[in-house]
């Protein structure tokens, strides 16, 4: 249990997956205008990298090690995420018809996240084991979610303040980030 | 398109600066001069193949499902290169680490493929790979070299500030990563409205 803790606390707060591992940018970046848009993105990221999770460890340790196929793990991998992403899109659209409207356009983009393809190579780097693997991603993608949350508000209040005309943007959203991972880092000593 | 239009479009896009693409292995990879020159230069091979082989076959692949083909082409030259450098280049392996394989996942490949490769012809698909991939390459070693100028005092492992440079060590750190790339965008963003380039 202590151990599980440990995971949680670090893909959360220590390692967090946009600050301080660089993954997910571009949706981090992207969606982060409004709060309700990066929550509904954040919600589709947690749920497919859990199943991400679910799906890849036993590939890699029933299929692709058992067979010594190693070398074919990208190419299977993303193969997974696509075909699993279609597959909860499908699912979500019949049995909650609700929730769908409310991921919109993000389900589909997650295939090109790179978090999501990192956490199922990550798990299997790190040597864990499957209840650890589905653990850490769920807590990775939460993190994830804390983070583009956060962004979220900060450029809503951004919105309304005086940007000099260069820094407007992107450029500005990198710097904010950088100060944010800055005071993440402060965690580092935690564990 | 001729082959030399097209390396020259290629080159201008910059993709981490002026596209906003790719910026996951731009920042996790350039703590370094030399690991972002190495990045750029397997992101450069991966697109190079992989808008050849899409330009090759884009007339037999059905509409309806090219994405799935590009991802298994660009895929397939990711993997070629990501055991070429474990086995030639093993140090630099280590150092690029997770983000060889998410190449696959780089947005610009992908991109590429849509936008260029699959409507023209093989020649200006390579050309169109060289350019991009060059221009790639160029921003990540260039933000390698601020940083590692900034972080370390040194550039390419060479030391150019002396020995009494006290070091920005945030520089080599993540959050030194997303300031460094923010500035230079915001410079890039200057330049380019003073000397009207798109």
């Amino acid at each position: 249990m202590g151990e599980l803790i440990t995971i949680i606390f670090g893909a959360i707060f220590i390692n967090n997956f946009v600050l301080s591992r660089f993954l997910g940018l571009c949706p981090f970046l992207g969606v982060s205008r409004k709060v309700e848009t990066a929550l509904g993105m954040g919600m589709a990221v947690i749920f497919v990298m859990g199943m991400t999770a679910l799906v890849t460890w036993p590939i890699e340790q029933y299929l692709l090690i058992q067979y010594n196929l190693q070398y074919l793990r990208t190419i299977v991998f993303i193969l997974v995420i696509a075909a699993l992403v279609q597959f909860v899109e499908l699912v979500v659209r019949k049995i909650s018809p609700a929730l769908y409207q409310a991921l919109g356009i993000y389900l589909p983009l997650i295939t090109t996240n790179c978090a999501v393809l990192g956490v199922a190579i990550l798990n299997i780097n790190l040597g864990y084991n499957l209840l650890e693997a589905v653990v850490f991603s769920v807590a990775a993608a939460a993190g994830f979610t804390m983070a583009m949350l956060i962004m979220a508000g900060i450029r809503e209040r951004l919105d309304l303040s005086f940007v000099p005309g260069h820094l407007k943007g992107i450029s500005l959203g990198l710097i904010m980030t950088g100060i944010l991972s800055l005071a993440f880092s402060g965690f580092k000593g935690m564990l | 398109m001729s082959a030399l239009k097209a390396l020259t479009n290629g080159f201008k896009e910059i993709p981490p600066l002026r596209l906003v693409l790719g910026l996951c292995p731009t920042l996790a990879v350039t703590g370094l001069a030399q690991n972002g020159l190495g990045m750029g230069l397997s992101a450069t091979a991966v697109l190079i193949g992989s808008n050849l082989v899409i330009s090759a076959l884009r007339n037999f692949m059905p509409d309806k499902i090219r994405i799935p083909c590009f991802i298994v082409v660009i895929a397939t030259f990711v993997s070629i290169v990501d055991m070429s450098l474990n086995a030639f280049l093993p140090a630099l392996h280590a150092q690029l680490g997770i983000f060889v394989p998410l190449i696959v996942v780089n947005c610009i490949i992908l991109g590429r493929a849509e936008a260029f490769a699959s409507k023209n012809g093989i020649l200006s698909s390579i050309a169109d790979g060289i350019g991009v991939g060059l221009s790639f390459t160029f921003a990540l070693t260039v933000l390698g070299s601020i940083r590692e100028l900034l972080g370390a005092g040194t550039i390419f492992g060479v030391n150019v500030m002396g020995a009494a440079y006290q070091p920005f060590k945030v520089f080599g750190f993540p959050p030194g990563a997303f300031i460094a790339l923010g500035l230079m965008m915001a410079l890039y963003n200057m330049l380019a409205k003073k000397y009207k380039l798109g």
